[in-house]
């Protein structure tokens, strides 16, 4: 058996050292030989903790409090500090989330990778050394000429990066391989190659991979098994096909339910509610809160994993009564009858400091509806909905509202214009200025207006209701709030200058599945009540099928297609839209 | 340029000081006439724009000027002075640069442990007294009050090589270099934490490097760089603040020349001066500009 396993986790826990509240508990993971195991969850949930943990490696103020961890037949969490050194890049090895802050910017990556194999008396001279770094360079599909290995790593595009990366975790030929979401942050078409890459070295060299993320598409489509993990403890684990066919915990089933699919128009519904931080977790299941199944027995002690059928295992008491998960959407797709337009581009180009980044792009974002600017970072859609904002100073072309003409900024444009466009930022955490209560920044337009302060607070509450949230939150501070809450706060002051058009910029990608799903139900509510038009910014292709009426595809700062985003995205007519798509995991394609 | 508009500025606040160096030499019973004949002397009596030119023309012709006080020509005065400045603030600099590298570093790497707290504690009151009470303390403790290892002052020669009393050095470059490696081991400790805390210093671990590589090849470097340019600053506040120093161990440098040029209103000597401490800040700022680019790949490549 111990053959057989790769990689064994028993019993884990890991402690804040300054409390002794637990991080990640009763951890059991086993990972054969040549398999890939993902590990899923939201942020907080501990994937991270656990992965580390398998390199021996806690970080500041976390430590081992229980367990064991067998690399092969190598228990790494009872070693002393310089077998831990040896076996890290060795026997263990791993991928980190960011390549581009993981690579040592004052190091030459020929110098980084050499250093893995020097560290570990790989290859006994120099000569077996620069051999082997090109054969690992071959291997991830990298060039291998000397000059490319002089290089910095900021002289690298980031899937170049991410593969320098792999390089350096293959490069002592490891049994155990440790992911932390290595494609977060790269376009669709470099994760397909990356995870292609990894694919075949963990089934060439017989690897155990534990592949950490929180996109379950990717884990549908590189890994054999899965582990869904929930406020620090496994909830359910399985084989890919049994998990996704048949889920059988409640948070594995609004995980499925909650993430968008390219290859079909799903509704994805959201949960309300979050998970806690340690300390502050409740007393047995922690998903019994926000669970609809809940009963008292759930909240008198951590539910034991029982057999759900064949090698699927479950951390619910109801784990095999297949009682129905209200994860349906109550809410019909819109019937479409198309509105007015309320902005339209022609002939839009722009660019920065004399360089145009955007060719002659033409659009119309019509009201009540919702048009998806979609393409991989760089293709120019976030500059295109800068100029429509007034936020971007070198355009050219002509920008119309309900028919007018708008002046390039937004300082010449009239007020009203001002206030009919509105713009929600990508990033919840850097957007909302966080010496001000909420209630503050939401009625910041409406004191510029001149609106009284009993009058302002009644519209702030108003827009939180609209929201979905509480009155009380008014008086919260941004750092009081959970990134989905945020990203909520940041819409409704939006919402409170009453505007017809609303521009969302990658509003979802800083957020946890099933807080996308529960803002993307909430901006569609919006829209039909309100009857908004909705310029809606990604790189998320699969999103775009479950909120977008229409879809415009860019590239290199044109538009390759544009139509109706059932035609486009199920029936792509262009080359680049079809090569996009192709390259977009999926859960309904990979379980076919 | 820069030192375009800071000559202006030396000569225009020079010229403000009131009283008058022809009084200033000939004392307060001199006669009208022979004020105006040595103001004539002096070429005072031109107009101001006049004199800043000449002025200007000479330094940049290599002429300094003559000295009011000493009849001498500047640069002869001056010169030897220089020479022994830059020699103290050399040893000073290369004495702490290195030094409050391996201090923050270190407080870093023990980041909340004894050595930490203890130099943050030490930095803290080093940096709050000004370099005349670190001098005076060195004094009492070293050569006057509880041992009499080093002499007090500096027995120099003006013009004599500055190496020729090594004993009387060490309490000046003593009391610089506890002037300036506190605030410099303070921004490298903090620069070192955060480095610390880096992806790629992770990432260097997790690979298997020992703490040594971890800490001299993938950490120190990418923290130096900010490091620079708080040395530079504190070197060129050196620049400015060795006159007390020198003062104080009566070591005949610039600084001793600068504060007995300004008793005497000897203005050919202070313009010059100031103007060699103007340009010990460019040139040093310069320099750490220069270093955070050669540190830094990112800027070094975009030269290219």
């Amino acid at each position: 058996m111990s053959n057989a396993a790769g990689l064994r986790i028993v019993d884990l826990r890991l402690n804040v050292v300054a409390t002794g509240n637990d991080i990640v508990d009763e951890i059991n993971l086993t990972i054969e030989k040549g398999r890939v195991l993902g590990l899923v969850g939201e942020s907080g949930s501990g994937k991270t903790t656990v992965g580390l943990a398998v390199l021996s490696h806690a970080r500041r103020g976390v430590e081992v409090a229980h367990g064991q961890i067998f690399c092969g037949d190598t228990e790494v969490l009872g070693l002393d500090s310089e077998a831990k050194r040896k076996i890290r890049g060795g026997l263990v090895s791993y991928v980190p989330q960011d390549p581009a802050s993981s690579l040592n910017p004052a190091l030459r990556i020929g110098l980084q990778l050499l250093e893995v194999l020097e560290a570990h008396n790989f290859g006994g001279s120099d000569e077996a050394r620069k051999a082997r770094i090109k054969e690992m360079m071959a291997e991830v599909l990298l060039p291998t000429d000397d000059e490319y290995l002089e290089r910095y790593p900021h002289q690298l595009s980031g899937g170049q990066q991410q593969r320098v990366g792999l390089a350096m975790a293959f490069a002592c030929r490891p049994s155990v391989i440790v992911l932390d979401e290595p494609t977060t942050g790269l376009d669709v078409s470099t994760q397909e190659h990356v995870l292609k890459t990894i694919r075949q070295l963990t089934r060439d060299h017989g690897v155990a991979a534990l592949y950490i993320t929180h996109d379950l598409a990717v884990i549908a489509d590189l890994a054999d098994d899965v582990a869904v993990m929930y406020s620090g403890r496994v909830v359910e684990q399985g084989e890919v096909s049994e998990i996704f066919k048949n889920p059988a915990h409640p948070y594995t089933r609004h995980l499925v339910a909650a993430a968008p699919d390219i290859a079909s128009k799903k509704s994805i519904v959201g949960l309300a509610g979050r998970a806690q931080s340690p300390g502050k977790r409740p007393v047995g299941c922690a998903f019994a809160p926000r669970c609809e199944l809940a009963e008292d027995a759930c909240r008198v002690e951590f539910p034991k994993m029982v057999s759900v059928g064949g090698r699927q295992t479950a951390a619910c008491i109801k784990a095999n009564q297949k009682v129905a998960v209200s994860v349906a959407s109550s809410k019909a797709m819109s019937t479409r009858t198309r509105g007015e337009p309320a902005v339209e581009l022609v002939s839009v180009s722009a660019g920065y400091s004399g360089n145009t980044v955007v060719h002659d792009v033409s659009l119309t974002v019509r009201k009540g509806e919702c048009l998806a600017l979609v393409g991989e970072s760089g293709s120019g859609k976030t500059t295109v909905s800068r100029a429509i904002g007034g936020l971007h100073r070198e355009w050219t072309g002509s920008i119309r509202l309900n028919g007018r003409e708008l002046k390039p900024m937004a300082r010449q444009r009239a007020i009203a214009d001002r206030l009919a466009i509105q713009y929600v930022f990508q990033n919840p955490y850097g957007s909302l200025n966080p010496r001000r209560t909420v209630g503050d920044s939401i009625a910041r337009p409406l004191v510029v207006d001149g609106k009284s302060k009993s009058g302002a607070r009644q519209v702030v509450l108003d827009v939180l209701d609209k929201v979905s949230l509480p009155g009380s939150y008014a008086n919260k501070y941004p750092d009081q709030l959970s990134g989905g809450e945020r990203q909520r706060i940041a819409i409704a002051r939006a919402l409170v200058s009453e505007p017809e058009v609303l521009v969302c910029d990658e509003v979802t990608s800083a957020l946890d599945v099933l807080v996308q799903a529960a803002i993307v139900d909430l901006l569609g509510d919006l829209r039909r009540q309100l009857g908004l038009a909705m310029l809606f910014v990604t790189h998320n292709l699969p999103l775009v099928r479950s909120i977008a009426d229409e879809v415009a595809v860019m590239s290199e700062g044109r538009i390759v297609e544009v139509g109706p985003s059932e035609s486009v995205i199920g029936n792509p007519q262009q080359q680049y839209t079809q090569s996009l798509i192709s390259a977009t995991p999926s859960i309904e394609r990979s379980m076919r | 340029m820069t030192l375009f508009i800071v000559s202006l500025l030396i000569f225009a606040v020079t010229q403000a000081l009131p009283s008058d160096p022809a009084e200033a030499m000939l004392g307060r019973e001199a006669t009208p006439e022979a004020l105006a004949a040595l103001r004539a002397d002096f070429g005072l009596d031109k107009p101001i724009v006049v004199q800043y030119g000449n002025w200007l023309f000479g330094i940049l012709g290599g002429d300094l000027g003559t000295s009011y006080a000493t009849s001498t020509p500047v640069s002869e005065y001056i010169g030897p002075r220089v020479g022994a400045s830059f020699f103290l603030l050399l040893i000073a600099a290369v004495g702490s640069i290195p030094l409050s590298i391996v201090v923050g570093a270190n407080a870093a790497l023990r980041r909340d442990r004894k050595f930490d707290t203890t130099s943050s504690l030490v930095s803290l009151i080093l940096a709050a007294m000004p370099e005349f009470v670190v001098g005076t303390i060195l004094t009492i403790i070293f050569s006057t009050t509880v041992w009499q290892l080093l002499p007090a002052v500096t027995y120099l020669e003006v013009g004599a090589p500055p190496w020729s009393d090594l004993q009387g050095l060490i309490l000046p470059v003593l009391t610089l270099l506890l002037a300036v490696t506190p605030y410099v081991a303070r921004v490298m400790r903090a620069a070192m934490v955060e480095v610390l805390e880096s992806d790629y210093v992770e990432m260097a671990r997790l690979k298997g490097m020992d703490e040594r590589t971890v800490l001299w090849r993938h950490a120190l470097p990418n923290a130096v760089g900010p490091a620079f340019q708080v040395i530079a600053l504190n070197l060129a506040y050196l620049a400015g603040g060795v006159i007390i120093v020198e003062r104080l161990f009566n070591f005949p440098g610039i600084g001793s020349a600068l504060a007995d040029a300004v008793r005497s209103r000897d203005l050919p000597v202070i313009q010059f001066l100031a103007l060699i401490i103007a340009g010990v800040y460019i040139l040093t700022n310069l320099l750490a500009d220069i270093g955070t680019v050669l540190v830094t790949p990112r800027l070094r490549t975009r030269l290219k």
